[in-house]
């Protein structure tokens, strides 16, 4: 495990529930207590990816908005 | 989580009740959840594999505006409901079962259906496959 983002999905432009369906794809790949880098665009993601987490066990460590591109670091459970 | 399956109904064959019908369907695949689509009528048709690709137009309250605002998101490059399905089924755990009454009533056999289809089932496989699972009617 390390600090380094493991795998970056980049949904920006693209609209519900393509940011969530697309880190569930990718977690499938990255190894438990790795980081996944998601940016979106769709603000229905900031709730979306709360959801996603809480229910898969992932958890959120960094999470920010800037210009409307919003970013989560996802550490994989 | 919650990991009762969610049933589809899939009844309308218009591509925005197509669409959210994906929506739903991969949304609950990202969460682990198995998915069961029936695919019955004007949806069963929107499958034909030679059909699945055309344009089958929007519900009747989309009216010209609402026209214009889904054409805009598909030249923005929206994935077509096909597609969002076919992501869905390889996420997670999604059958896509086209319903036998439906398939006399339109005169379709399985080798017309496009691959995303899994098989036929009647209406009680249908109740036993999704045992107590939530149903979603489209």
């Amino acid at each position: 495990m390390s600090d380094a983002i493991h795998t970056t999905v980049d949904a920006k432009g693209l609209s519900c529930p393509m940011p969530i369906v697309k880190t569930a794809q990718a977690a499938k790949l990255v190894p438990a207590g790795e980081l996944i880098e998601v940016l979106a665009t769709d603000p229905g993601s900031v709730k979306d990816f709360a959801a996603w987490t809480r229910s898969t066990g992932n958890s959120i460590v960094e999470q920010a908005e800037d210009d409307g591109v919003y970013r989560f670091v996802i550490k994989r459970a | 989580m919650d990991d009762k399956p969610l049933a589809i109904v899939l009844f309308s064959g218009t591509d925005d009740k197509l669409n959210v019908a994906a929506v739903m369907a991969s949304g609950a695949a990202a969460l682990g959840r198995p998915v069961h689509v029936f695919l019955q009528y004007w949806a069963l048709d929107a499958f034909r594999a030679d059909r699945i690709k055309n344009d089958h137009g929007l519900a009747a309250e989309a009216g010209a505006e609402g026209k214009a605002a889904v054409e805009a998101l598909r030249a923005a490059g929206q994935a077509p409901w096909y597609e969002t399905l076919a992501m869905a089924k390889d996420l997670g755990n999604v059958e896509i079962q086209a319903c036998s009454l439906s398939m006399d009533v339109l005169g379709i056999e399985e080798k017309d259906l496009d691959p995303l289809v899994d098989g036929t089932e009647g209406v009680t496989a249908f109740y036993i496959a999704i045992g107590d699972g939530q149903i979603l009617f489209i």
